[in-house]
């Protein structure tokens, strides 16, 4: 267990009327990549830069290597941020843009330039370094704000969607030199994003926020096998959820009647009562489809609706009798002879451990 | 018409238009190289006598001195409060902000000649009419608009996280405000200075109430003209436009060039 570097102790932002953090407790370990997700106006962004020192809590603390952070003026922190917009400055070429930094921290002119030659370098736009920014492509310029937030060695980083401007293509690859670098370098990095993808590509920890609450923090398969309330479950995508009423409980099974049928969920902590009307999801994934009747404890037929193709993998979107909509992923070359007319009747079945009893209150 | 012709019929408006303007000024800068005293056509010989003479003038030196002082003191004291101005529109957010803008944005729609008599009113209860800096502090109160107005459009362009980049890089407010505001705005800046002394340059009517003995080159020319008929006015006039030219063409150039000046 690493120490602790930074801790978010019950901050709330308000902005006059409205509240853009409600409630947060966060502890991030030193050389933690952690990523913050949620739908805009979440109170993500809001949440770094109160790291940053940009915004005062309200309400409450936040510590930095023990350090509490409250009324501390930004440029007396060392919390560089990678801006959305990369916020480089126009006016100056690449290297003097990444020197900035130690300049205003009173490094000798040999010294910085040693160092922001080093740290384009090492991102692989050495060449580029008397170049306008406005000069350099969309990748470069990333490199160059990264490089211009790093070259003070800081132990945390922060960092605001920075790759939302990108090609796809290229944000798979500033995903692995982030990854990689954060992994050298060993310190932690803050990332707040909106993307699933780049969240639960690159984090060690993901935090889903919801209306100024953390809705749930966990490992990417965490979040995405046990989602902790609807609000995580609907966020992430892919899932099935079904609402109903428990018929029978005990500590192994419940059984759940729904619209569409009676299911069968194993709770992971303690039963619910008989008679409480509760939710579950079943990922997208685990379901089987067949052409034939399943005989497992929790099966229905369904109507193809329609199939999205996303190369190995293919998604199919069903219809239940009452019209509850069903997602099913699976691998293409799984599909077998499956008749995938739209309009087809399909059987849908799963084990009853692949589904998961939602048991948070959504915030 | 056809479209060709309306073509050429539109053209030809446009060099009117041109000719209106600057045939005045054109005829003043030739009769300034004619031998005969007085503006008629045919012209006399070729001359740079009238040139030579408000060269040996020690009143047009003096004149000359006073306007270079007054133009240089009122370009920086006008572009420091326009930049102040500007800067503040575009940080701060406050009640009656609106107002202040109008407030501030208001000296050049007052006319010239109750501008002139006011600030004489003023400046001579206050005990401080008749002095160099009399013009200058009268100029500054015209032109700091015009500087505040350059200076906030370009403000305007600029990403607002730049100077929180800044800070959070380890600038102070002034770091920040000398390292990055001011180098950002460098272009404008530079064409504030210029545009505001060139107005306060070719600016006649409040200089003359205000300026008691230290007369500025327009005032000079008044003199002249209101004297006699003498083709020196077409020198110093021809010296008066080329120079709030420069001022002001220097400006364009400057404001256009969209990445700004390299340090």
């Amino acid at each position: 267990m690493s120490a602790s570097l930074v801790e978010i102790d019950g901050v709330v932002k308000r902005f006059g009327d409205f509240t853009a953090v409600e409630r947060m407790d966060l502890t991030i370990d030193q050389g933690e990549f952690i990523a913050i997700m949620g739908p805009s106006g979440c109170g993500k962004t809001t949440t770094l830069r109160m790291l940053a020192g940009l915004e005062d809590p309200t309400e409450g603390t936040i510590r930095i290597g023990g350090e509490t952070m409250n009324g501390v003026p930004p440029h007396k922190r060392d919390t560089p941020l990678v801006w959305q917009s990369l916020a480089l400055f126009p006016f100056l070429n690449a290297r003097e843009n990444v020197e900035f930094g130690l300049k205003m921290r009173g490094f000798d002119a040999a010294t910085r330039k040693r160092k922001a030659l080093d740290w384009l370098e090492r991102l692989d736009i050495g060449e580029f370094a008397e170049r306008n920014v406005d000069t350099l492509s969309g990748g470069q310029r990333q490199r160059v704000a990264l490089a211009r937030s790093l070259v003070t060695e800081p132990k945390l980083l922060l960092l605001d969607e920075p790759l939302s401007a990108l090609d796809a293509h290229l944000v798979i690859r500033m995903q692995s030199v982030l990854t990689k670098l954060q992994r050298e370098l060993g310190i932690t990095f803050v990332y707040v994003t909106h993307s699933q993808s780049e969240a639960f590509a690159m984090a060690d920890r993901v935090v889903i926020m919801s209306k100024g609450n953390i809705a749930q923090t966990g490992t990417a398969r965490d979040i995405y096998r046990t989602p902790a309330n609807r609000f995580v479950a609907e966020f992430v995508g892919r899932n099935n959820i079904l609402s109903g009423t428990v018929t029978a409980a005990t500590a192994e099974n419940t059984h759940i009647e729904t619209p569409v049928g009676t299911f069968t969920v194993i709770p992971e902590g303690p039963a619910p009562a008989i008679g409480q009307a509760v939710s579950f999801v079943i990922a997208a994934d685990l379901v089987n489809i067949t052409d034939q009747p399943q005989n497992t404890e929790n099966s229905l037929s369904c109507t193809l609706i329609s199939e999205e193709f996303i190369g190995s993998m293919v998604t199919l979107f069903l219809e239940a009798a009452d019209g509850t909509e069903f997602k099913v992923q699976v691998q293409e070359r799984a599909l077998g002879s499956l008749d995938l007319k739209s309009g087809n009747a399909l059987h849908l079945g799963w084990s009853a451990d692949s589904a998961h009893l939602l048991t948070g209150e959504t915030p | 018409m056809t479209p060709r012709a309306l073509d050429w019929g539109l053209r030809g408006y446009i060099a009117l238009v041109f000719v209106f303007i600057f045939a005045p000024i054109v005829f003043s800068m030739i009769f300034s190289f004619n031998s005969d005293r007085f503006p008629t056509i045919p012209l006399g010989s070729f001359t740079t006598k009238w040139y030579e003479a408000i060269w040996n003038d020690p009143d047009v030196w003096k004149a000359v001195r006073t306007s270079l002082i007054v133009s240089g003191c009122t370009a920086i004291l006008a572009t420091a409060l326009g930049f102040a101005t500007a800067y503040t529109d575009y940080r701060y957010n406050f009640r009656f902000k609106s107002a202040y803008l109008a407030l501030v944005l208001l000296p050049p729609t007052i006319p010239l000649i109750i501008m002139a008599l006011a600030m004489l009113a003023w400046l001579s209860k206050i005990g401080a009419s008749g002095q160099v800096w009399s013009i200058i502090l009268a100029h500054t109160v015209l032109t700091a608009p015009f500087a505040m107005a350059v200076i906030r459009l370009r403000l305007n362009q600029m990403d607002a996280s730049i100077e929180a980049a800044a800070w959070n890089l380890g600038a102070s407010e002034w770091g920040a405000m000398r390292n990055v505001i001011v180098p950002y705005c460098k272009p404008a800046i530079i064409s504030a200075l210029c545009l505001t002394a060139a107005v306060s340059f070719d600016e006649f009517a409040i200089a003359w109430f205000v300026s008691g003995l230290n007369k500025t080159v327009p005032v000079m020319i008044l003199e002249i003209v209101q004297g006699n008929i003498d083709p020196r006015v077409n020198a110093l006039g021809t010296f008066v436009f080329l120079t709030s030219m420069t001022l002001v063409i220097i400006a364009q150039v400057v404001l256009m060039t969209r990445k700004g000046v390299k340090a």
